[in-house]
């Protein structure tokens, strides 16, 4: 079976230092798909890589059939592909609208420009009596709901959502993650899903995979995941107690 | 006391022209952080291609404008897409020599091409003198007070409401983010050159009637320099009002200073501005976010 967007044994490097080492992984069209793993595990190298930000030296990236790995950034978004980088990323002395606008800089159509605007404004309520606020302004939380919005702007068919849990607070998050739900449930955008915090990143996504040291380590559903020993030791912080209700030894994961 | 609003008017105009130049070096450098040392003489060879289409081509005056401004915008473009692009990237200093050497080359191309000789423009309002309750204006400078101020009109339209003016200024403001949403940007870069190299030839062939043209017209590009650092590079509006500043200043103490003064003033402006509020005026203290 043929997937949206097909990933094969990518290596990524900055420099001379390998951050992605041979990662392969697919994702299939309307669903979530998280990307967990630690700090310098190599996920944001992985969407930027998909992106085109960066050029893979090896490997290929296929979207809809086409290979897209060399492509430029501005050539990926054309095709459908959104990208909402790590920390936001907005220009900070224009408006939230122009912002907004600027995200549907690919399209030419006026009339649904608008519309979309409208629809993100009914996304972020909060956004719109900001609307002609400089974006540098907002607070964190408004910021990435912008840069959310931004990119829902381009009507992709696939969104790059690089940690949009960054520097959040709980109740933010789970607001986010709320709206990220709904746009993949409303309009079956497929989402691929960065993040370090994989409790909630696993709550909502369909299918997940672990990255660790620039390596797909895991990959299952993100029922079966939230399950596994491993996940559950190293990324969601839930320890079984031993027999005798201390733990005395280091626990090692199993893909070592 | 008409003496004085005789000096306004004169140094307000000179201004502009500093201004225009300083506006060139701000547009450069915010969109792609270069600083184009050789602005001063984008604007020379523009003035000299404009003198080529009007006098020697004995074109309309406006229609040789026109063409000059389209035929230097493009040769601006070029010079982005297919030299300065190359440096990006590399050390700041690297793209410093290499603006420097472009203007060189500039300077060199345009004695070898026009010959030594200085030429003068004429305008179609040369003629004409407006006495305004005893106050002589000449239309040379009003004709330079007019078109910058509809040149500023202009420019602020299109970078709010047109789309490439608005990728002009996203990209200068988060290239990265630019260049996710599908901006082209190098193209956009190129085309603030284009930009620039059109606003330079506007005020080299604004300057013409009073400095007449010249190879070394292009060394107010350092004066107009001053007025963009002490607008706080990086501003506009701040550009402008420090070309403005530095053109009052100029005319002021060459008046009323001893001579010799004039040709420092500039830089003497530059040098408080620095030690007061090393921002410049308009500047904004901003950390770099890495």
């Amino acid at each position: 079976m043929s997937h949206l967007l097909e990933v094969r044994n990518i290596e990524t490097y900055y420099g001379a230092t390998i951050a992605i080492r041979g990662v392969s992984f697919d994702v299939t069209e309307g669903q979530i798909v998280a990307v967990l793993g630690a700090n310098g595990a190599g996920k944001t190298t992985v969407l930027k890589t998909v992106s085109g930000l960066m050029d893979p030296q090896k490997g290929s990236v296929t979207f809809e059939g086409h290979d897209i790995q060399k492509l430029d950034p501005d050539r990926v978004v054309r095709m459908g592909i959104s990208l909402v980088p790590e920390g936001r990323e907005l220009f900070p002395f224009l408006s939230v609208r122009e912002n907004l606008q600027l995200g549907a800089y690919t399209r030419r159509n006026h009339a649904e420009t608008i519309s979309d605007l409208e629809q993100v404004f009914d996304y972020f309520p909060s956004l719109k009596s900001r609307a002609s606020r400089p974006a540098g302004m907002l607070s964190g939380g408004e910021q990435q709901m912008v840069a959310i919005g931004r990119a829902l702007m381009a009507r992709p068919k696939v969104i790059l959502l690089d940690e949009p849990s960054l520097g959040l607070s709980p109740k933010l998050v789970k607001e986010i993650f709320e709206i990220i739900v709904r746009i993949n449930r409303d309009s079956g955008t497929t989402i691929v899903l960065v993040e370090q915090n994989a409790n909630v990143a696993l709550q909502v996504a369909h299918y997940g995979y672990v990255l660790e040291m620039g390596r797909i380590v895991m990959a299952d559903s993100a029922q079966a995941l939230l399950e596994k020993d491993d996940v559950r030791e190293f990324y969601l912080g839930i320890k079984d107690k031993g027999v005798r209700g201390v733990r005395r030894w280091k626990k090692r994961k199993t893909w070592r | 006391m008409d003496m004085f609003f005789q000096l306004v008017i004169n140094g307000l105009a000179v201004g502009c022209i500093y201004g225009l130049v300083a506006l060139g070096f701000v547009l450069i450098y915010k969109a792609g952080e270069v600083v184009n040392f050789a602005q001063g003489e984008l604007m020379m060879l523009g003035a000299f291609v404009a003198f080529t289409l009007i006098v020697d081509f004995n074109l309309n005056y406006w229609l040789g404008l026109a063409l000059a401004v389209l035929a230097m915008a493009a040769f601006g473009w070029l010079l982005d897409s297919v030299v300065v692009r190359r440096i990006i990237g590399q050390p700041q200093f690297s793209t410093v020599m290499l603006t420097i050497g472009l203007g060189v080359m500039m300077r060199s191309g345009v004695s070898i091409v026009w010959g030594p000789e200085t030429r003068s423009l004429s305008t179609p309002f040369d003629q004409m003198v407006f006495q305004v309750s005893g106050v002589m204006i000449s239309p040379i400078y009003l004709s330079i007070l007019i078109t910058t101020v509809v040149l500023c009109a202009i420019l602020a339209l299109f970078f709010r409401f047109t789309r490439i003016g608005l990728a002009m200024q996203a990209a200068s403001q988060n290239q990265l983010a630019a260049y996710c949403l599908g901006i082209r940007v190098k193209r956009v870069l190129s085309s603030v050159w284009a930009l620039s190299a059109g606003v330079a030839t506007i005020a080299g062939v604004l300057l013409a009637p009073i400095s007449l043209i010249d190879v070394n017209m292009g060394a107010i590009g350092l004066k107009a320099f001053a007025a963009a650092v002490i607008g706080g590079f990086g501003s506009i509006t701040g550009a402008l009002l420090g070309g403005v500043l530095i053109g009052l200043i100029e005319l002021f103490s060459a008046v009323y200073l001893p001579e010799g003064f004039k040709n420092v003033a500039a830089y003497v402006v530059l040098l408080a501005v620095l030690v007061v509020r090393p921002q410049g005026l308009f500047g904004t203290v901003g950390r770099k976010k890495v």
